[in-house]
């Protein structure tokens, strides 16, 4: 594990049962995610890229070996230290956006910082921060039903930064964008990258999301079959 | 974060308007029918009361044997001795001495000829006396149909219905040939000064009010009443409290010096109105009935907003997983979904509760008339049926719609538990 490793996963394995046996999502993963990071797990669909997400991102736990992220081990959390974990580390962003149509723009970013107890001045100041950068102060009063699919996916990506994360976990961002708007938001995320320091890890098969990335571990049948910096 | 949610639940309608109008009706509905079973069934006892039985009756012990046939010959002498003694025992009390008879009621033509003759069942009450409230139990101001209240004596009301079976009305005559305590044969001319309907069938079809005075002087029966009842101060009756004045009576209280003389045979006796004629059985069915009833209705309502708290608690499945998924602790959410119920349900109640209220006053002072459905009933029903103003409608409603909505949603939330972190990637991307 290195000085600025946020992430280390060790001979990680993860089991689902299946019938009478057990299903193998994930062989031996050996990785580190160092602080700051740009990069991408890719790999056709069923090849594990969303189950180790999950571990990463403490919303589920190995079978064997250990992960640990921002100092914590997946293995051994609560729900309740898993839910602070994310809370207060890890931001997340769908493919699907997952934003709450009732709310606001504005409060649908602000959510995250409730959950933080954290005044509402400040509340306020990080909000407005966090949709300038994604660019959508204007938005901020808009509900998601007005806005175009590019524009809900940047209040996702301002909803998961607002909390300052050391980690944010992108499943399959550009899914549901055209091909202008993937560029937009990947390079909105690249510059948030370069801007706040904040380790970003994608799961994608998007070519145009991939020549974003710094480094890419290609995944196949559950193992890493590559892991390449670009 | 309660601000939040408030947001959330202001601007959702699925969340909040639609959740509130069902818990309102829910409440309202609970509210009316529980203050219509208790008023159908205590405006029957209530009636009674009023016009038959007293909370209490003061008869001799021979006139209670064969209270049916209302026996004036066995009537309580005495009268106002025992009153000024029943009055200090019990100063809380209202005491009413009354006669009850039957007559025959004979209705002059022009010439004084017979034009018809009924039979009449007659009430005699203190009408002239100042400060009686014996008018008010009679509800007569409001039953008079047609003319007034006497004002002297030799004035009478008589029920409407038999007012126009025989073609009189106000300040006509006719002749009541009755019997005096004593056996002999009495007849009076009376005037009438009005006409009731008293919306009970029984008494519409052939009462006879007179005061008092009257009745005593038609009857011989100075200073004597056939019985004397008593009136609880309280708004329903509470067979607990008739009770124990009957204690007390039977241990000397208001039975005065020389008068109650437990052993002779006309000596006082005291009886609540559950112990009455068919009043026990009426008092339990009426419990057993609005009983059941408001337990049925209450559990069916509580069926009907504890499954709108468990659909509502089931739309937001995909919202739950976003919290969750945000970092938001399960306990965390399951609370504040339980706050969201407690806020719905009391909304939803007060209002319900409120308009509930509103109708049960309304509905109160207007009253449903179904006289014409008991034309032949010979029982002492009110034909004019109301619901019932007690301190319970005031949060009955909220049985269902408060703790049904949590019930609900309780339930509905420990889905939110069961919840595998780990599908929610999944659940959310479809």
């Amino acid at each position: 594990m290195t000085d600025n490793a946020i992430v280390t996963l060790r001979e990680l394995y993860k089991r689902f049962p299946a019938g009478k046996g057990t299903f193998t999502a994930l062989k031996d993963i050996n990785l580190t995610f160092g602080k700051g990071e740009f990069s991408g797990i890719v790999g056709p669909s069923g090849s594990g890229k969303t189950t180790l997400l999950n571990i990463i991102g403490s919303l589920d736990t190995p079978t064997e070996g250990t992960a640990t992220v921002l100092g914590k081990k997946i293995n051994v959390l609560s729900q309740k230290e898993a839910a602070a974990l994310r809370n207060n580390g890890i931001g997340f962003i769908f493919q699907t956006y997952n934003l709450l149509p009732v709310y606001t723009v504005y409060e649908n970013v602000e959510f995250a910082l409730l959950l933080q107890k954290i005044s509402a001045p400040e509340r306020k100041k990080r909000v407005m921060e966090s949709l300038q950068w994604v660019g959508l102060a204007d938005r901020a009063a808009s509900r998601p039903a007005s806005l175009s699919g590019g524009e809900c996916q940047r209040v996702a990506i301002a909803r998961a930064i607002v909390k300052r994360p050391a980690l944010v976990l992108a499943d399959e961002p550009s899914a549901n964008l055209d091909s202008a708007n993937s560029h937009h938001i990947v390079r909105t995320m690249k510059e948030l990258n370069r801007e706040l320091g904040t380790t970003f890890l994608f799961s994608t098969h998007d070519e145009k999301v991939m020549q974003y990335l710094d480094r890419i571990i290609y995944l196949k049948d559950g193992a890493v079959e590559k892991d390449e910096l670009c | 974060m309660k601000k939040f949610l408030l947001k959330g639940i202001l601007k959702d309608k699925g969340r909040s308007l639609l959740p509130v109008i069902v818990v309102s009706l829910g409440a309202l509905l609970t509210v009316f029918l529980y203050s219509w079973v208790k008023g159908v069934m205590g405006d029957s006892i209530e009636m009674s009361s009023n016009f038959d039985t007293g909370d209490v009756k003061v008869v001799t012990r021979a006139y209670a044997r064969q209270a049916d046939q209302y026996p004036n010959d066995l009537a309580i002498l005495g009268v106002d001795t025992l009153l000024e003694a029943l009055k200090a025992g019990f100063p809380d009390m209202d005491w009413a001495p009354r006669i009850r008879f039957g007559a025959l009621a004979d209705f002059p033509d022009s010439l004084g000829e017979t034009r018809g003759q009924g039979p009449v069942a007659g009430w005699a009450v203190d009408l002239l006396g100042e400060g009686s409230r014996e008018p008010e139990r009679f509800n007569l101001p409001a039953a008079i149909v047609r003319g007034r209240m006497p004002e002297s004596r030799g004035e009478v009301l008589l029920a409407e219905n038999l007012a126009s079976r025989f073609d009189a009305g106000p300040g006509d005559s006719f002749t009541l040939f009755g019997t005096t305590m004593e056996g002999g044969f009495t007849f009076v001319n009376y005037t009438i000064a009005g006409t009731v309907r008293f919306g009970a069938t029984g008494l519409d079809r052939g009462a006879v009010l007179m005061d008092l005075q009257d009745a005593r002087a038609a009857f011989a029966m100075e200073d004597a009443a056939g019985e004397i009842l008593g009136f609880l101060p309280v708004f329903h009756y509470d067979d607990r409290m008739a009770q124990e004045v009957v204690s007390r009576f039977q241990a000397g209280a208001g039975s005065g010096d020389g008068i109650s003389g437990q052993d002779q045979e006309y000596a006082p006796v005291m009886i609540t109105l559950g112990r009455q004629a068919g009043m026990a059985e009426m008092l339990v069915y009426a419990e057993a009935i609005s009983g059941m009833l408001i337990f049925l209705f209450v559990l069916a309502m509580s069926i009907v907003l504890w499954n709108a708290g468990l659909l509502g608690g089931l739309r937001r499945y995909t919202e739950f997983g976003i919290r969750i998924a945000l970092g938001e602790d399960k306990g965390h959410i399951y609370r504040s979904l339980l706050w969201e119920a407690l806020v719905i349900g009391s909304i939803g109640s007060i209002l319900g509760t409120f308009v509930g209220v509103v109708f049960v006053y309304i509905f109160h002072h207007v009253g449903f008339n179904f006289s014409s459905m008991m034309q032949q009933a010979s029982m002492l029903i009110p034909g004019i049926m109301r619901p019932a103003i007690t301190p319970a409608i005031y949060y009955i409603g909220f049985i269902p719609g408060v703790l049904s909505m949590l019930l609900g949603n309780a339930l509905a939330g420990r889905g939110i538990y069961k919840r595998q972190t780990s599908r929610l990637f999944n659940e959310l991307e479809v």
